[in-house]
C-alpha cells in the first residue's frame, strides 16, 4: 500500500528522495517540450518550400470556407459507420460462434468460419471495397440494388467482422474451462452455457480491443469514396480540384482526429482498467 | 444403512495411456457421507467427475437409484442436475451476483417461475447465513462465502447427491470452518454426500465411511475410527502418517 498524499505524517528519507526525483523529472520534461516546440516553430519556416506549403495546405481562409460543408459530408461517414457497426458486431459474433463450436455435426461451420476469417483478414480493405463495390453492381442489378452504399457497407462488414470474430474468439478461449464445467454440472446445455456464462464474460473482456477496431472502421469508412458516395474525403477532393488547394484535406484530417483521438484514448483507458482489474 | 443411492461397479478411466481409475467398486447409501482421501494424483477428483458424468468412463457401470446412468448415448442433462458438485475454485460465475448465480439453473433448466425460484433461493441464503450477501458479486465475497454460495447454487437444483472436491483446500485457514459448518448442516439434513478432502479431522468427526485411494484404486475403506486408528494397509499407514504428522 502506498501512503496517500494527504497523509500528514513526516516523510522519511526514502519518501523525501522520491519526491525530489519526481519534481526533477517534471521540470526536465517541461523544459524539453518547450525547447522542442520552439525549435519546430523557428526551424520549419526556414525550409525553402515553407511559404508554398503554407499557402497550399494551411490556408486559413479556405479552411474556414470549406469546413462547414466538410463537416456536413462527415455526417455521411458517421451514418455509414452507424449502420455498419451493429452489422459487424452481429456477423462477427456469428463467425466467432462458428469457430468456437466443437460439436462434430457443426464441423463444416468451423471450417467455414476459419476460411472466412483467413480470407477477409488477408485482403486489404480497399481491395474488398473495389471488388464488391464495382463487381456486384456490375452484374446489372436493378435500382436500388446497385447502390454503392449497400455494397460498400457489405465490403466493410465482411472485412471488419473477420477481425471482430477473431477478437471475440480469443475472448471466448480466455474464459477458464471450469466455468463451462460449472455450468454443465448445473444441467445447462452447451448452448445455454455459452449464452449465459461464457459469452457475457468473453464480450466484456474484449471491449477495449473491439473499441480499437471500431476506431479503425471510422477511418476506413472514407474508403467508400472510391466507389461513389460523396462523404468527407470525396468532398475534400472536390474542393481540392475546385480551389487548387490542399487545405480541405487538412480540414478533413482535423475532423477525423476530433473523433478518433478521444475514442482511442477511451479504449486505452478501458484496456488499462481491465488489466488492473485482472491483476 | 438404508438402500444404495449411487453404485459404482468396476469403473475405469484413463487419460490417454495413463490409467487414472482402475476398477472402482463403491456403494453409497442414502444419507451416507463418504470421504475420499489419498495422495495428490490418486484419482479423487477424477472419480467425482465420473460420478456426475462430467468425464465419460471407459468401462464399468454407474447406477443412480438402480438406474444405469452410464449407458452410452443417454441424455446427461437430467441426470447431472440430480448430482450437485462443488469444485475447489472458480465455481461462481463472476459476471453474475450471488443471487443470479443461484437463480440461473432453476430458471433456465428447471423452467421455474422467477417468483418461485427467488423465494427458494432466499430461503437457502438465509439458511446458510448469507442473507446479507446475496446481491454481492463474487469478487466482493470472501473465499469462504464464495464456496458457500457455490453450495447453495448446487442445492437450488434439489439434487439427490452432493459431491465436493476439496472445497476448502484453496481457502485461508480461518475461512475453512465456516464452509465445513455448511457441510455439517447438510449432513444433519440427511443429504447423501461424497467428499474428496484433506481435512482429516473433519473426515474423522463426520464421515460414515472413509475410502483411501491410491493410484486409481480403493486400497482400503471403512468407518473413520477403523481407518484412522488401525489401518490395515501399509500404504494407508504411510499416507496417514504424512498428513497427520
Ligand atoms: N483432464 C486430464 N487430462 C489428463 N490427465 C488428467 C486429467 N485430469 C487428471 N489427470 C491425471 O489423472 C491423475 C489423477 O488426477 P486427479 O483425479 O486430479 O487426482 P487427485 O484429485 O486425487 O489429486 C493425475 O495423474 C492427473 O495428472
Ligand atoms: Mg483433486
Amino acid at each position: 500500500m502506498c501512503r496517500s498524499s494527504s497523509d500528514r505524517t513526516p516523510l522519511n528519507r526514502r519518501q523525501i528522495f522520491e519526491a525530489r526525483q519526481r519534481n526533477r523529472s517534471i521540470v526536465i520534461a517541461g523544459l524539453s517540450t518547450i525547447a522542442f516546440v520552439l525549435i519546430l516553430y523557428l526551424a520549419v519556416p526556414l525550409a525553402p518550400g515553407w511559404e508554398r506549403v503554407k499557402a497550399s495546405f494551411f490556408n486559413g481562409e479556405i479552411f474556414v470556407k470549406t469546413f462547414p460543408t466538410l463537416l456536413e459530408a462527415f455526417l455521411l461517414d458517421i451514418a455509414i459507420f452507424a449502420w455498419s457497426a451493429p452489422l459487424i458486431a452481429l456477423v462477427g459474433l456469428l463467425i466467432a460462434l462458428c469457430r468456437s463450436t466443437n460439436a462434430p455435426a457443426l464441423f463444416p461451420l468451423r471450417i467455414f468460419g476459419a476460411l472466412y476469417v483467413d480470407i477477409f483478414r488477408g485482403v486489404p480493405v480497399v481491395l474488398v471495397i473495389y471488388l464488391i463495390g464495382f463487381g456486384v453492381p456490375g452484374l446489372g442489378l436493378p435500382r436500388p440494388w446497385n447502390s454503392p452504399y449497400i455494397w460498400g457497407t457489405v465490403a466493410l462488414v465482411l472485412t471488419y467482422s473477420a477481425y471482430v470474430a477473431e477478437i471475440l474468439r480469443s475472448g471466448i478461449e480466455s474464459i477458464h474451462p471450469s466455468q463451462r464445467s460449472a455450468a454443465i454440472c448445473l444441467g445447462l446445455s452447451e448452448r445455454d452455457a455459452m449464452r449465459y456464462v461464457i459469452l457475457p464474460q468473453a464480450v466484456r473482456r474484449v471491449v477495449p480491443a473491439n473499441m480499437n477496431m471500431f476506431v479503425a472502421l471510422q477511418k476506413d469508412v472514407a474508403l467508400l469514396s472510391f466507389i461513389g458516395p460523396v462523404e468527407i474525403l470525396r468532398q475534400a477532393g472536390i474542393y481540392k480540384s475546385l480551389l487548387a488547394n490542399f487545405t480541405p484535406y487538412v480540414a478533413a484530417a482535423v475532423i477525423f482526429l476530433a473523433v478518433t483521438i478521444p475514442a482511442t484514448r477511451y479504449a486505452d483507458y478501458l484496456l488499462s482498467r481491465e488489466r488492473n482489474d485482472r491483476s | 444403512m438404508t438402500e444404495v443411492k449411487l453404485k459404482l461397479s468396476g469403473v475405469t478411466k484413463a487419460f490417454g495411456k495413463q490409467p487414472v481409475l482402475q476398477g472402482i467398486d463403491l456403494d453409497i447409501a442414502e444419507s451416507e457421507m463418504v470421504c475420499l482421501i489419498g495422495p495428490s494424483g490418486s484419482g479423487k477428483s477424477t472419480l467425482l467427475r465420473c460420478m456426475n458424468l462430467l468425464e465419460p468412463i471407459d468401462d464399468g457401470v454407474i447406477h443412480l437409484d438402480g438406474v444405469d446412468i452410464s449407458e452410452p448415448g443417454l441424455d446427461l442433462r437430467p441426470i447431472r442436475r440430480q448430482i450437485g458438485i462443488v469444485f475447489q475454485s472458480f465455481n461462481l460465475f463472476p459476471h453474475l451476483s450471488a443471487m443470479d448465480n443461484v437463480l440461473l439453473a432453476p430458471l433456465r433448466v428447471l423452467g421455474k417461475s422467477k417468483a418461485n425460484a427467488d423465494g427458494q433461493a432466499r430461503e437457502l441464503f438465509t439458511r446458510f447465513g448469507l442473507a446479507n450477501e446475496m446481491h454481492k458479486y463474487p469478487d466482493q465475497l470472501s473465499g469462504g462465502q464464495q464456496q458457500r454460495v457455490a453450495v447453495i447454487r448446487a442445492l437450488a437444483m434439489q439434487p439427490q447427491i452432493m459431491l465436493f472436491d476439496e472445497i476448502t483446500s484453496a481457502l485461508d485457514p480461518e475461512l475453512v470452518e465456516e464452509v465445513l459448518d455448511v457441510l455439517r448442516q447438510l449432513r444433519d439434513a440427511g443429504m447423501t454426500m461424497v467428499l474428496a478432502t484433506h481435512e482429516m479431522g473433519f473426515a474423522r468427526e463426520l464421515a460414515d465411511r472413509v475410502c483411501f485411494l491410491d493410484q486409481g484404486k480403493i486400497v482400503e475403506q471403512g468407518p473413520p475410527d477403523v481407518i484412522f486408528a488401525a489401518p490395515k494397509h501399509q500404504r494407508t499407514r504411510t499416507f496417514l502418517k504424512s498428513v497427520l504428522r
